[in-house]
């Protein structure tokens, strides 16, 4: 728009300037007066805002890209359970090995200790990769763990309904799963959790593009009947209908 | 000071051409005056009104000029331009898709003129807004599998491809549920068969046995089921009208021209040669497309290097024009494009005591299919009829004894909940029917070296529509295939007579 904008008032000065020029004794000299080259200048400019935007956005996109890139180098030197502990700890994630107490994980600047290489057998069992960039991509580094049993996704910002649907990798295993907070997923990516039979815990708080929560969770309870759900953040008063008012009561008292 | 007096002739000649001296100020330009005059407002307004006069008249010179599609007469000004590099005809998902992959694959920006032409903006007959809106993985070739496997992943990335600046990103309403396909004993390998091909593809399906399909979806009657097959991911449904706005939006950010009007004839040249049997063979080329504007008598030729036919249903008649399957009977021209349009029911029932959340695209053995619409026990079903039984295509009426016959009383043994449906509304739609193979026509005419292909698709058109796209334009600007090939896709398979049929269940 405003590129557009710009280019009409620039041609229209220069029209400006070319009518001008009789009058006008200064003006003789070759280069454009200052002005215009401003506005040249400007227009330019203004391209280059739009560019630079959208190439910020593309840079963006391509580090979070790069960030969850599959780690195959490692896996073929270290095997497929060191390789998911290393990338968990790059995106400063945090996981448990089966059978040990101890989670792993990474510190706030992104460092982490290295007592992870000790385990090269051991299957990793919990993984908490809350607030992180982990997305469709970088699913690739969890493929192999599979007695992975719970996995915290909270507000994770690139977590979306693919994301969601490729969960199937755990269908046998995974046992816990939290996706709150987490801005990207809506209802049409709700429908993937179905091959998650084994699901056992589900936090689904406070998912801003889910329209109407109430019916949802009584559908994802329907869905998933071995499951305990757990869903806040909803403003249920919203909701007309009495009998639902009763689900409400239902739910929180399974809270 | 030569400037000047040009200047100065043309300014007499601009008193002539416009009448109207004074044009409404716009506020900012006064400002930009001021600035920029030092005299009184006197010579401020004289400034203004040669500004407004210079730049009509300039207008005028660089229309004149030749090469602008400028003319004397005044013109409607929803006609397209008079030269294109390439006229897209049809502007239903498929002619978006290929125009903004073709703006997308150009080199130089603004270095291809590319037109869509549209006969029905309000698309009140374009099978895209009418169809079912599923994408599914399961299919029989490979070509089909892995067109499907791009087209998911470009939905998945739909933002990275189709965003535009200071817009609203695009929401496909993408559900993610998978499409179930129920065999009976006697078509039961024909399924095991498709399983192992769409694994190798890369597609992620699993089989069920009556067992396990008993198991999870304890709402089917699996009595004479003997298998099924499941998608994990990268199949649902979506909303067909978003992604094809959405395409719209993008290319024509990008540079593309829609224009409204209907394609009804080309100018093309004709090259005689002489084969080794002796035989005379035509070879066309197009000059130009004829759009006609709506509700006119008015047309427009617009002159153009390559024409793109993606116009679903009726691509049939547009390659008509053409003189294709009008040649002697057993002569390369005489075959016909063999798309037509084929018209399909959609009803939409109601049914709250149906399946829930985890409803898939349900495929019956006996042809008919169901999916969940919305989350308020809305579905929508639909089948194929007999060959025998198509129904007249002059229009878009529903029948609804087909559903009453066909549809329920299978849909009620797969799903006893529904014997209680309610047909709440419903809609029908053309499939651009491939009465050779049902499959998709990708690529060129042999006898029309500047025509292109893309249709046929038959009832999946729109979830392959992303990735046809990119291969027409890889076609066009590369001269072949570069990530997907589909040269098996090709006219010459019609001209050989070897038909890639589908290996379906029903
Ligand atoms: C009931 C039904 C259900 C379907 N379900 C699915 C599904 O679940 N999944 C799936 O993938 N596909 C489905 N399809 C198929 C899919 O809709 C089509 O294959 C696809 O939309 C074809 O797209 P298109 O752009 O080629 O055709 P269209 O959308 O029909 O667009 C062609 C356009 O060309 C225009 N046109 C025609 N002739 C001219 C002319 N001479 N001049 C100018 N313009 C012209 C028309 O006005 C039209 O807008 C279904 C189809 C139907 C009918």
């Amino acid at each position: 728009m405003i590129t557009q904008f710009l280019q009409r008032y620039f041609r229209r000065s220069a029209l400006l300037l070319v009518a001008r020029r009789p009058w006008s004794s200064s003006s003789q000299s070759s280069l454009p007066p200052f002005h215009t080259r401003l506005l040249l200048y400007l227009t330019q400019r203004f391209y280059d805002v739009e560019m630079l935007l959208s190439w910020r956005s593309k840079l963006k996109r391509r580090g979070v890209q790069k960030k969850n890139a599959y780690y195959s180098y490692t896996e073929r030197f270290y095997g497929s359970n060191l390789a998911t502990a290393y990338f968990i700890l790059n995106l400063k994630g945090g996981f448990r090995y089966a059978g040990q107490p101890d989670w792993f994980r990474a510190d706030r600047k992104g460092r982490f200790s290295w007592d992870f290489m000790n385990h090269k057998d051991t299957p990793i069992e919990d993984v908490d990769m809350s607030y992180t960039v982990f997305n469709y991509t970088g699913l690739n580094n969890l493929e192999g763990q599979q007695s992975l049993r719970t996995l915290s996704l909270r507000g994770c910002p690139e977590v979306d309904d693919w994301f969601l649907a490729r969960l199937h990798m755990f269908q046998d295993s995974l046992e816990e799963l939290d996706i709150s907070h987490c801005p990207r997923i809506t209802t049409g990516g709700l429908a993937a959790l179905r091959n998650l039979k084994g699901l056992k815990r589900l936090d689904m708080s406070s998912l801003p593009r889910i329209s109407t929560p109430g019916l949802v969770i009584i559908l994802l309870e329907e869905m998933l009947p071995q499951c305990k759900i757990t869903a806040t953040g909803y403003d249920h008063s919203l909701r007309e209908e009495g009998g639902e008012e009763e689900q409400k009561n239902h739910l929180q008292g399974q809270r | 000071m030569s400037t000047w007096r040009r200047l100065r002739a043309s300014l007499r000649a601009a008193e002539g051409l416009i009448r109207s001296r004074r044009q409404a100020p716009i506020p900012g330009h006064e400002t930009w005056c001021r600035s920029l005059s030092t005299g009184g407002s006197l010579r401020n307004d004289f400034f203004k009104d040669l500004e407004a006069q210079l730049s009509a008249m300039r207008k005028k010179a660089r229309d004149a000029l030749p090469g602008s599609s400028w003319s004397p007469l005044e013109l409607n000004p929803n006609l397209p331009p008079e030269r294109a590099d390439i006229v897209v005809v049809g502007g239903g998902v498929m002619g978006w898709s290929v125009a903004y992959w073709l703006k997308q694959k150009e080199r130089i920006p603004g270095g291809l003129k590319v037109v869509v032409v549209e006969k029905d903006p309000m698309y009140s007959q374009a099978s895209t807004v009418l169809s079912a809106g599923g994408i599914r993985q399961q299919f029989s070739l490979p070509e089909n599998i892995h067109l499907s496997l791009a087209s998911a992943d470009f939905m998945r990335n739909i933002n990275e491809h189709l965003d535009v600046l200071n817009e609203e990103p695009v929401d496909l309403q993408f559900n993610q549920s998978g499409y179930l396909f129920l065999a009976s004993e006697k078509v039961a390998h024909i399924m095991e068969e498709n399983y192992s091909t769409q694994r190798q593809a890369g597609a992620k399906v699993s089989l069920l046995s009556p067992a396990q399909l008993k198991d999870r979806f304890p709402w089917i009657n699996t009595d004479d089921v003997a298998l099924a097959s499941y998608g994990l991911e990268n199949e649902g449904w979506f909303d067909p009208w978003t992604l094809l706005n959405a395409f719209r939006r993008k290319a024509m950010s990008m540079g593309v021209i829609q224009c409204c009007g209907e394609v009804t004839d080309f100018k093309y040249t004709v090259n005689v040669m002489t084969n080794l049997a002796g035989d005379h063979v035509d070879f066309r080329r197009i000059k130009s497309v004829r759009v006609q504007m709506p509700n006119s008598l008015e047309y427009q030729p617009v002159e153009c290097a390559i024409v793109v036919n993606a116009a679903g249903a009726f691509s049939g008649k547009v390659a008509g024009m053409l003189g294709i399957g009008s040649g002697p009977k057993d002569s390369l021209a005489g075959i016909a494009l063999p798309v037509e349009p084929r018209k399909r029911f959609i009803y939409v029932v109601h049914c709250p005591d149906g399946p829930g959340l985890d409803t898939p695209f349900l495929i019956d053995y006996s042809g008919v299919y169901f999916r969940r619409e919305g989350l308020g026990g809305n579905y929508i079903a639909g089948a194929s009829p007999e060959e025998a039984e198509e129904p007249d295509v002059s229009n878009l009426e529903v029948d609804h004894q087909f559903f009453e016959e066909k549809i329920w009383p299978s849909m009620a043994h797969r799903v006893p909940a529904f014997e209680k449906l309610k047909v709440t509304s419903a809609w029908a739609g053309f499939y651009d029917y491939n009465t050779f193979d049902q499959n998709g026509i990708i690529g060129m005419h042999p006898l029309i070296n500047n025509m292109y292909f893309a249709t046929g698709f038959s009832g999946h058109g729109l979830q392959h529509s992303p990735a046809v796209g990119r291969a027409v334009a890889e076609l066009i600007l590369d001269g072949n295939f570069k990530t997907l090939d589909l040269s098996r896709l090709g006219f010459g398979r019609i001209l050989a007579q070897e038909p890639m049929m589908e290996r379906n269940i029903v």
